[in-house]
């Protein structure tokens, strides 16, 4: 699963980091999304999935491919 | 194995999250969708920000990529209104006559806006709550009308916003003592009246609208106070009401809201609710809440849509209590607004975070010394620990020393 982030629509939310905290945090300074592993597995996928879905402005999204 | 079909009823985000979530889940029944609106499922957040001042247009506000839901397999029933839910012979009732049999049901019929007593539908009287109430406001804003906003809410503020930046003279009326008082207690209203009133809008707490005069369209507001207010448009953002009356002939148990239990069931077989319309007691604060707001639709949609599945493939021990912690933002004059959990008016509060040169602000709501609920100004970051720490249960002295490190 390839996760992708649009910084130009994220703007802070914050709920991505609250479905799947090892993955996000969000940054003070630029108040944007930080991706923290680009190493998805299963255990994190549906956490991820679920941020997709929680993020407010459609900055994240997932592909199924390989990686 | 055949799975027999489910119906979800309101196709705002709910409902978009919750037959999103049945198809994940592996739902491979016949599953529909009815929407009272003729429109694909729209986000309802930028209808008072972007789509009122004009950088969005309509379609921009959709949801999900044409063909979406027809590629999930969703038949849709748009521009039509549930009537009827029978739980007996378990179908629900079109506008149209058409039944809709259903093994499972996620009732995500919204809310609607309140009118105030006394104030009648006519030109000029608006409210926000669909994408045909924003595109009315946004035509009646361009001749620059003078705007009274009745209701300081978080809609109210965020109109009042957009139509001052693009160029009307506004004024808010607050029945209350203060902006936001009913989701942010009476303490930290003030902050955003003054925020407003830096840009201009007036601002005037303690008196409502009892009326509106004119010949034909609003010419005049009338203040609960017995003061006239010239005006051309009157918008009302008086909260919402859920929309439970076409269940009235159901049995189901209704008041403000349908009542659920922690696991967003309603109590007839099959038939759970989410988002706006659902109440139900959250185990995690230990009391009964209707939530308003965006990422409840979502985490409810889906908390409802998983509860459902379990049911219908009876594995009842696998549902799950929904246990959020309530969020949502407001986005007003470049300030971002953030709140977590609730606001307990007989609660405590402590300012966590103040750095006015860097508008920054956190304010924690505690009751009996554990943490309920936050406010945070301009620090996303700050609401994420905080927003873990309500999701843990945390102590106020837990959330003060998190921040402050």
């Amino acid at each position: 699963m390839n996760l992708k982030v649009d910084l130009a629509k994220c703007d802070g939310y914050a709920n991505c980091v609250a479905a799947a905290p090892g993955v996000f945090d969000v940054s003070d300074d630029t108040g944007k999304v930080i991706v923290l592993t680009d190493r998805l597995d299963e255990e994190s996928s549906d956490g991820v999935v679920e941020a997709v879905r929680d993020c407010p402005t459609r900055a994240l999204s997932v592909d199924e491919g390989s990686s | 194995m055949t799975e027999r079909p489910v119906v979800v009823i309101g196709s705002s985000l709910a409902g978009l999250s919750a037959v999103e979530t049945l198809r994940e889940a592996g739902y491979e029944g016949l599953l529909t969708l009815v929407g009272e609106e003729p429109h694909q499922p729209y986000d309802r957040p930028p209808l008072s920000k972007q789509l009122l001042l004009g950088t969005w247009e309509a379609a921009e506000t959709a949801l999900r990529p044409d063909g979406h839901l027809s590629r999930l397999g969703v038949e849709m029933h748009l521009g039509r209104r549930a009537v009827a839910l029978d739980p007996a012979a378990r179908t629900v009732t079109l506008d149209d006559g058409t039944p809709l049999a259903y093994a499972g049901a996620v009732i995500a019929t919204g809310a609607r806006p309140r009118r105030i007593p006394g104030v009648p539908d006519r030109d000029g009287v608006h409210v926000l709550r669909s994408l045909d109430d924003a595109l009315a406001l946004r035509t009646a804003l361009v001749a620059r009308p003078r705007v009274v906003v009745a209701g300081a809410g978080f809609i109210g503020l965020e109109v009042a916003a957009a139509a001052r930046a693009v160029g009307c003279e506004v004024t808010v009326l607050e029945p209350l003592r203060a902006p936001l008082t009913r989701v942010l207690g009476p303490v930290a209203g003030g902050r955003f009246a003054a925020l407003h009133a830096e840009r201009g809008v007036r601002v005037e707490c303690g008196v409502g609208v009892s009326g509106v005069r004119g010949a034909g369209r609003v010419e005049e507001v009338r203040l609960t106070d017995g003061r006239l207010v010239a005006a051309d448009v009157l918008v009302v953002g008086a909260g919402v009401a859920p929309n439970t009356e076409w269940l009235d002939s159901s049995g189901l148990p209704v008041g403000d809201g349908v009542r659920c239990d922690v696991y967003c069931a309603s109590g007839a077989a099959g038939v759970y609710a989410a988002g706006d319309v659902a109440r139900w007691p959250n185990p995690l604060f230990g009391e009964e809440m209707r939530v308003e707001h965006w990422t409840n639709a979502v985490e409810q949609g889906r908390g409802a849509a998983r509860n459902l599945i379990a049911e219908l493939r009876g594995r009842p021990g696998e549902r799950r209590p929904f246990a959020p912690v309530p969020s949502f933002w407001s986005d007003q004059w470049g300030e971002k607004i953030q709140f977590a959990g609730r606001a307990a008016a007989e609660g405590r509060t402590a300012v966590v975070l103040d750095e006015p040169d860097r508008r920054r602000f956190a304010l924690a709501y505690a009751r009996g010394g554990t943490l309920r609920g936050a406010l945070v100004v301009n620090a996303p970051r700050v609401m994420a620990v905080l927003r873990r720490l309500l999701a843990a249960g945390a102590s106020l002295d837990d959330a003060v020393a998190a921040v402050r490190t």
